[in-house]
């Protein structure tokens, strides 16, 4: 490797650090897991750097990269293969799509409010996070690769090692999990917010009612 | 005169999430386009979920605990 190799590598590892981050601590679901993922595909790349030919997709190429090493990990710990999670947890089964939008989405008060609109504007972080985390495995890494790392179909079919097909049914059934997993927290949400503003009003009635 | 197929809300509604993955043929991705330019309710769904896939694409970025960044530049020193 030259100097003007290493500097290369240097300056777009440094540039893409968060995004790497950001990545493999959403695959890793945890802090140390996610930073040893990170520095082992660090190593990775440039130890196979001289293998990349367009130094352009360096970005794909790396992120591939932190990919295949999360999916090896697995591969290393689970006692059961994706293919078996899937049927456990009834991935031929079909079921209604769910759709947040739907549930938002109520014409008769868009004359005067716009409640998806509000939701995207309101909606958490963490609560995202949240979703994305609770989603079973074999659905959470396709919406990962395709919604966090902008992978094509076709890359994440090869990064997992399963028909394009498949990709696509994953990818709807993961998203619609992850939206009613949302709906779910904002109708905790209003829940929690209606019987606190309950207990206020009890509380208001409760001292009207002893001063007269 | 257009060439583009006209699409019903069911056909746009199945495919909109590979339009919005950008997965679509030039085709079937100009019968989408102008499906939304003509439909409101497809238009909103459509932006909607763009929006919340926007919103999630920001997840993928985390802002590095300093000390990483630092076991980080140690590593890219010892290449």
């Amino acid at each position: 490797m030259t100097d003007a190799d290493r500097a290369f590598f240097e300056q777009e590892i440094t540039g893409l650090l968060d995004r790497l981050y950001g990545a493999a601590l959403r695959l890793a679901k945890n802090r140390a897991d996610a930073e040893d993922l990170v520095a082992e595909t660090v190593t990775k790349a440039w130890a196979n750097l001289h293998t990349l030919h367009d130094r352009l997709c360096f970005r794909g190429w790396l992120f591939r990269i932190l990919t295949n090493t999360f999916l090896s990990e697995c591969r290393k710990t689970e006692t059961t293969s994706l293919e078996a999670l899937a049927e456990a947890q009834g991935e031929t089964d079909e079921e209604p799509a769910f759709s947040l939008f739907d549930q938002l989405h109520q014409p008769f008060l868009l004359w005067w409010s716009n409640p998806e609109q509000e939701f995207l504007n309101k909606v958490l972080r963490e609560d995202l996070q949240k979703a994305v985390d609770a989603l079973p495995e074999v659905f959470r890494l396709p919406v990962i690769l395709s919604d966090l790392q902008g992978l094509s179909y076709h890359e994440i079919a090869t990064a997992l090692g399963v028909p394009i097909g498949t990709v696509r049914s994953r990818l709807t059934r993961g998203r619609a999990q992850l939206q009613k997993a949302l709906w779910q927290y904002r109708q905790e949400l209003t829940e929690t917010r209606e019987r606190a503003a309950n207990d206020v009003h009890d509380l208001k009635t409760g001292e009207h009612h002893e001063r007269h | 005169m257009s060439d583009i197929k006209e699409i019903g809300c069911d056909e746009a509604l199945h495919r909109l999430f590979e339009y919005l993955d950008r997965e679509l043929d030039a085709a079937r991705h100009a019968e989408m386009e102008q499906h939304l330019h003509t439909c409101r309710a497809c238009y909103s769904r459509a932006e909607f979920e763009k929006r919340l896939k926007g919103k999630l694409g920001a997840l993928s970025v985390e802002q590095t605990p300093s000390e990483f960044a630092q076991r980080i530049r140690g590593l890219l020193r010892r290449f």
